[in-house]
């Protein structure tokens, strides 16, 4: 299962993003639209594809873009200039793709698509993967796909919790976004007893 | 060395990026011709794919009003869209109701035109022409309002009902915005159109209106407006009006006396000062023609030159409540700010108007 340049291998890379190091409930990041767009199914479906695919493409454009010209050049420091206006770039891209060819996405993600955009867990995925596991291109594909199911899972799941709890009688203080701080904290605890299963480094 | 590198690695990123972005807007959101059938194929308008529904009919002539000039923010304009368009986006529903919903309303600036679309309009709308039109008067009424008289050159002639209101063409730095305006020239004068414009600081539509030169070309679109007045010569008008809010109700006044010189018709004017009075002898020399014309004007803030005022004073809804009779067939018309709406559409009910017969247009 090693990599053949030592480190873990893509599966293992694989699992350990999608439960170990969930990077929404362990990291905390992509928050926002995690908040905004967990309401039905139909958009955390479609918010989770979409983050999938962009998390998956742009580790792998940046990977590529950090180590064929920005090692090179010895100019690691615009790394996030860089990284965000590729994935700033990309996502405009996906946008018109899908308008075009998948109408019904479109409207479902509407007025979220460019939020991914600012959405810092892909950022993050792309940093994660160069400057802490310093990974080859093959295991960033598999962290930046893992990453991104872990973020369309989570999500999923807590549409599923935010749809049963609209027949729960929560006191009013609780209502709204604060019950789902709280539930994503224990969302989080439950995924910590993956620990120890696989790991990214 | 490593400045110079990293601006020129940067740049070449950012400008491949941009031009790849160029190139796949041109293609991707490339929709072809999409025809557009108005009226179950009365008109028929062939237009370019990608464009917002309100940028394609105003290219095709039909002039949909809006006052936000597309940004989603006015409401105004609203067409039926049977087939095509897509779903409501979320930007659409706060102006939406639940009836609009079933029919098939939608807010033309946020369709995008992407397929074949059959809409249905008013023919109101319809009859909307765009007017190539000349300055021949400028005139102060007060500090900070002009009497504006325009000359209409092509077309000649406008076929407005009184109330009805133009969306006149003024420049930006964001290109060229439209601002609506009432139109109070009345419905015989038909080579003409006069509006009365106030001065809103900063404000894109008056600031142009006011800087203009007799002589000077304006373009405008219209007529636009729902009111109707009642035609039954035996229904009272009572007509309420504040600051340039005087624009349409002339326009109703004038029209009425000129085809129902019996017609009985009140009508309430509310401002500050004397300074801000303005038309008042026009309006008193009328009512010595017409014995069932009668004019209160009522100054909210009378200040020390006012000392030789006679007429009424406080806000204008105490006037009305004042001079009105209870009862009797009755169609009303109030133009000015919201509170003065308010207060007088109160006034109005208790005298037993049903709140059909109330007509109002509201402005801040």
């Amino acid at each position: 299962m090693s990599d053949p340049t030592g480190g873990p291998g893509a599966l293992i890379i694989f699992f350990a993003a999608v439960f170990t190091n969930n990077i929404l409930l362990v990291y905390f990041l992509g928050m926002c639209s995690f908040l905004a767009c967990s309401k039905q199914y139909e958009t955390s479906l479609g918010l989770g594809a979409a983050v999938t695919f962009v998390m998956t493409a742009t580790t792998i454009l940046n990977h590529v873009i950090h180590h064929q010209l920005l090692v090179p050049l010895g100019l690691e420091h615009l790394q996030f200039v860089v990284f965000i206006a590729v994935i700033a770039a990309f996502v405009q891209l996906v946008e018109m793709v899908v308008e075009r060819f998948s109408p019904t996405l479109y409207y479902s993600l509407g007025i979220f698509l460019p939020l991914i955009t600012v959405n810092c867990a892909i950022l993050g995925a792309s940093l994660f993967a160069i400057n802490i596991f310093d990974y080859t291109l093959w295991q960033a594909s598999w962290y930046g796909l893992g990453s991104g199911l872990a973020f369309a899972l989570a999500i999923t799941l807590m549409t599923g919790l935010r749809q049963k709890m609209g027949y729960a009688n929560l006191p009013p203080a609780f209502r709204g976004v604060s019950i789902v701080m709280i539930v994503t904290g224990v969302m989080a605890l439950a995924f910590m007893g993956f620990m120890g299963m696989a790991s990214l480094d | 060395m490593i400045f110079l590198w990293s601006i020129l690695v940067v740049g070449a990123l950012l400008g491949v990026m941009a031009l790849g972005l160029v190139v796949a807007e041109r293609y991707l959101l490339d929709y072809g011709v999409c025809p557009i059938s108005i009226n179950a194929g009365e008109r028929v308008l062939e237009v370019e794919g990608g464009q917002s529904l309100l940028e394609a009919l105003n290219e095709g002539e039909i002039y949909i009003p809006s006052a936000c000039g597309g940004k989603g923010t006015c409401g105004f304009c609203k067409v039926h869209v049977l087939a095509g368009g897509g779903r409501v986006l979320p930007t659409e529903l706060p102006f939406l109701s639940r009836r609009d919903l079933r029919s098939g309303v939608r807010l033309a600036c946020q369709v995008k035109v992407r397929e074949a679309l059959d809409l249905q309009i008013p023919e109101d709308i319809l009859n909307v022409q765009l007017f190539a039109a000349e300055v021949v008067s400028m005139r102060d009424l007060t500090p900070d309002t002009k009497e504006i008289r325009l000359r209409l050159v092509e077309p000649a002639e406008i076929a407005q009902r009184p109330g009805q209101y133009v969306q006149v063409q003024a420049p930006s730095p964001e290109g060229p915005q439209w601002r609506a305006y009432s139109i109070s020239s009345p419905v015989q004068e038909t080579d003409h159109v006069e509006l009365v414009v106030t001065l809103v600081p900063g404000g894109v539509g008056s600031t142009y209106l006011h800087h203009l030169q007799v002589g000077d070309p304006v373009t405008f679109t219209g007529p636009f407006g729902e009111f109707r007045l009642s035609e039954d010569p035996k229904t009272e008008l009572v007509c309420v009006a504040g600051g340039c809010g005087m624009a349409p109700v002339k326009n109703i006044i004038e029209t009425v006396y000129e085809r129902w010189p019996e017609r009985s018709c009140w009508f309430f004017f509310g401002c500050r000062t004397t300074a801000d009075a303005f038309y008042f002898e026009q309006w008193r020399a009328l009512a010595e023609a017409h014995p069932n014309f009668h004019v209160i004007y009522a100054l909210s803030e009378p200040g020390p030159d006012d000392a030789d005022w006679q007429g009424e004073t406080g806000f204008i809804h105490l006037s009305v409540d004042k001079y009105l009779e209870p009862g009797g067939e009755r169609q009303a018309f109030l133009c000015g700010p919201p509170p003065m709406i308010e207060a007088v559409t109160r006034v109005l009910e208790e005298k037993g108007l049903p709140p059909d017969d109330i007509f109002y247009d509201k402005f801040d």
